[in-house]
């Protein structure tokens, strides 16, 4: 399959804006939907819309085993080795939450340590804030250094400042949990996640991936990466919106108790006592989202489809265009660098670790104008860009700025929309001054 | 001029241009033409809350009229807080208070920002009524 006949498959990249061809650029915040997935979310709602596991009639039984094969779909597609590992959210942030309070509530005191990245969007660093506050554990950060890179001899410190005691299985350790994203939304690197997860487990540390841009980029393998947790939103990965993913391991899960509570979640509920389902159901309380989740098997499929080689070539080539045509103008500044990770030697004394790779995320600066500006102009050309804190307030600081544009692509963008982009953020670039 | 003859004749400014780009650059221009704002005013006090890039304005009255002064660290804000002080400054508090903003509607240019910048505009329209207020009850 060509990259054409790969954008073939989503209706709306056809469309225009203000009379121009629409240039979707802002793919990491949620990418378009192709026509099966679109078409399954109005199928299960027309054809099959009852209430999911509680009916013994037929349009039960048809949602249901949509939902399931979703979940079969989800299992598959990060190669969990259980359907009990997989629950169902309304998205990462929801994902996330689940952990911050469940996991929270079962293991993190006062005194506990729980470290986050520098890096992170506020859906994995608002949670873990909250959780330090109502349980008085203390918030540590794992610092990016001014190219975006870990300093993992911080994360290194701070296990081992943890360390106390000695218990009969060794040492207890103060830090509980280690929260870190696997791609950046604003940096777009991809994070040597199996490093910290290596490092964590060393010292007996779990570790909660942020996967809301990583599931996108990256083949998932949530066994072979090792992660406790890995968690991400549907609607990025071409499924429905309103659709997320929380793999746990098991041993954690089931140590868990339940975040939101309510129908179906529960084993035999008396007046005043109710015990809990079993995995996964445990912590999907209520009506989950089942159309829009039905979505999974067609939305991975096509999430498999562009990686593909010929897709994912010609994806590679666009995006090494944009990244040196912007490199190429003195007035950009294109942040989040990919060479010579200093931070990651530390690690097993590599001499020379790998560099990190970019994703398809490209945040800059224009010397002399507001990005919002930018963002506004463009999209009167028919280019859709992000512009502001993206949602990831600390990190933009960290580069001493207000705001940053964000051009994100995904495989289904093309060659031609790319050069048209740089085109065109000339043009703007030229009005703005 | 009294106000609502400065805002038609700023509707038909706009209604001259086709393309929204066009009227962009209408806007800048006139963002471009903003006296310069003293740093030091560039207060806490003088932002304008709700705008996601900076707006700060001044407000002085000179001989019973309010004018306007302001800034911004974006340039198409800059043109639309430069167009509304086209329109409002160096009138009294009363003028001021008893005009409407139709006209903002009636260039489009609220459906032509973003949502972010449309409450930065509405929020302009409030601070430069609320100095009105002020400077009324000053007066009075």
């Amino acid at each position: 399959m060509t990259t054409r006949e790969f954008r073939e498959l989503f209706p709306i990249l056809m469309r225009k804006v203000y009379g121009k061809s629409l240039v979707y650029f802002d793919n990491a915040a949620t990418s378009q939907r192709p026509r099966s997935v679109v078409d399954k979310w109005v199928r299960i709602s027309q054809e099959s819309n009852a209430n999911i596991y509680r009916a013994v009639h037929k349009l039960s039984a048809e949602a249901t085993d949509a939902y399931e094969q979703a979940r079969e779909a989800a299992r598959a597609f990060i190669n969990a080795g259980s359907r009990e590992e997989i629950i169902f959210t309304s998205g990462c942030t929801a994902a996330i939450n689940t952990v911050a309070y469940s996991f929270g509530q079962a293991f993190v005191k006062a005194g506990d340590t729980v470290i986050v990245g520098e890096g992170e969007h506020h859906s994995n660093l608002v949670p873990w804030q909250l959780l330090c506050e109502r349980t008085g554990a203390s918030l540590q950060i794992l610092p990016i250094d001014d190219k975006g890179h870990w300093d993992l001899s911080v994360l290194k410190g701070l296990l081992a400042e943890g360390k106390y005691g000695a218990d009969a299985e060794g040492a207890s350790q103060r830090v509980k949990l280690v929260a870190v994203t696997h791609i950046s939304n604003v940096l777009g690197l991809v994070n040597p996640v199996e490093a910290v997860i290596r490092l964590c487990h060393a010292a007996g540390v779990p570790v909660l991936v942020d996967g809301a841009q990583g599931i996108v980029h990256e083949r998932v393998d949530v066994q072979a990466m090792d992660c406790d947790f890995y968690a991400f939103s549907g609607h990025k990965v071409y499924a429905a919106t309103g659709t997320g993913v929380l793999y746990g391991k098991k041993r954690w899960l089931e140590q868990m108790p339940p975040f939101l509570s309510g129908g179906e979640m529960v084993g035999t509920v008396t007046l005043s006592h109710a015990d809990f389902a079993g995995l996964p159901h445990k912590f999907e309380a209520g009506t989950g989202n089942f159309a829009a989740i039905a979505t999974f098997p067609e939305a991975f499929e096509t999430a498999l489809l562009a990686r593909e080689p010929e897709i994912a070539t010609s994806y590679e080539a666009v995006c090494s265009y944009l990244e040196d045509a912007l490199r190429a103008r003195g007035d950009v500044r294109l942040y989040g660098d990919t060479g010579n990770p200093a931070g990651q030697a530390v690690l097993t004394g590599e001499a020379s670790p790998a560099a990190y790779r970019r994703a398809g995320v490209f945040s800059f600066t224009i010397d002399g104008v507001h990005h919002e500006d930018a963002a506004q102009v463009l999209d009167k050309m028919g280019i859709a860009v992000r512009s502001g804190l993206m949602c990831a307030e600390p990190v933009i600081r960290h580069f001493g700025v207000s705001g940053m544009l964000r051009a994100s692509l995904a495989p289904y963008n093309t060659m031609e929309e790319a050069e048209s982009f740089i085109k065109c953020l000339d043009k703007a670039i030229n009005l703005l001054r | 001029m009294t106000i609502a003859q400065k805002q038609e004749e700023l509707v038909e400014a706009f209604s001259e241009f086709d393309e929204w780009l066009d009227k962009y650059e209408y806007l800048i221009e006139m963002g471009k033409a903003l006296p310069s704002f003293p740093e030091e005013k560039k207060t806490d006090e003088r932002l304008i809350k709700g705008c996601q890039s900076r707006v700060w304005l001044d407000a002085q009255t000179v001989d019973g009229k309010v004018v306007f002064s302001a800034d911004s660290d974006a340039i198409i804000t800059r043109g639309i807080i430069a167009m509304l002080i086209d329109v409002y400054s160096n009138r009294t508090p009363e003028e001021i208070l008893q005009a409407d903003d139709r006209f903002i509607d009636q260039i489009g240019l609220r459906e032509n920002l973003s949502p972010t910048r449309q409450n930065g505009l509405l929020s302009m329209m409030q601070t430069i009524r609320q100095l009105a207020e002020t400077a009324a009850r000053t007066q009075a």
